[in-house]
């Protein structure tokens, strides 16, 4: 049996649905939050990928590269408020966050 | 089967099966560590599909620095993990909902594309160019203002980092460069009469 597109994209599937999943059972834990929001990038990323390889087409891969940028920052941006955070309130407790009564 | 299959079916498993010990690891340090191995099977899946470049990226810049920057903050704080893992069997049954009706809904979209494109080339579409510069020729002429922002992006996020983590401790002796240049013979030399045989 060949490697097709649609191996990816149901890989890629599969790995954004843990990501769901991962931020709803883990609602309290906003560091693994995070890491689900990595896996969710991490599947667009696939996704992307396998689409420009099998259109032939390198635009995906350039893209997949600007969301790679992004998820950096946003790694660095997120954990540096979580620091931040701690250090003020001494918790990271999702529901602690309530400063803004959102 | 080829070498490419054999691959894809020893990665893809693992890629799923890390990803998952992510979200269910008790200790959030295990969840980082399955976190890499994650990104590690996706870079070879990147490998099987002709993107080496993004999956020397994805290990250098993920492995490397993203998932160690959580390792890092995973450790230093001192969180009482057993607190956030509660209710986590409670939302069990929603979580679980949201993510069947996503997969079934994702799975249903690819199942009817993948059926004509089974065949489609792998290689290299660029022809003799390898992929780091077929993707360089891409980047650097048709996306070039993207790859700026690209820039502009991260360096918005060293400085937002740095200005949310920095904080200087009070009654630590510093050198103040502004200070010190803006000295002049008045302010730094005092000239005193000193009459013999006294003393100051």
């Amino acid at each position: 049996m060949g490697i097709g597109l649609a191996n990816y994209l149901t890989l890629a599937a599969i790995v954004f649905t843990i990501g769901i999943a991962g931020i709803i059972l883990n609602h309290k834990n906003i560091i693994i939050i995070l890491m689900s929001v990595e896996l969710i990038l991490l599947a667009v990323n696939i996704n992307l990928v396998a689409f420009s390889t099998y259109s032939g087409d390198l635009t995906g891969q350039a893209f997949a590269l600007f969301i790679l940028t992004v998820a950096a920052a946003e790694a660095a941006i997120g954990l540096a408020i979580l620091v931040a955070y701690y250090r003020n309130r001494g918790s990271i407790a999702v529901e602690d966050i309530n400063s803004l009564k959102g | 089967m080829q070498a490419d299959a054999l691959f894809f079916w020893i990665l893809a498993p693992l890629l799923v099966v890390s990803a998952f010990a992510v979200i269910v690891a008790k200790n959030p340090v295990h969840s980082v560590l399955f976190l890499i191995l994650s990104f590690v099977c996706a870079a070879g899946l990147f490998l099987l599909m002709g993107a080496e470049f993004l999956a020397m990226i994805l290990v250098v810049v993920y492995v490397g620095a993203v998932a160690v920057l959580f390792l890092f903050v995973v450790m230093l704080l001192d969180v009482d993990f057993a607190r956030l893992r509660q209710g986590f069997v409670e939302y069990l049954p929603q979580g679980l909902l949201i993510a069947l009706v996503v997969a079934i809904e994702l799975i249903y979209v690819v199942s009817g594309l993948g059926r004509s494109q089974q065949a489609a080339a792998a290689a290299t579409p660029e022809g003799m160019l390898s992929n780091t510069a077929a993707l360089g020729e891409v980047l650097y002429t048709r996306y070039f203002y993207f790859f700026q922002a690209a820039g502009m992006i991260l360096l918005t996020a060293m400085i937002g980092a740095i200005v949310l983590t920095l904080h200087h401790k009070p009654g630590v002796k510093r050198q103040d460069i502004g200070a010190q240049v803006a000295r002049n013979p008045e302010t730094a030399v005092e000239v005193r009469k000193v009459r013999s045989r006294a003393g100051i």
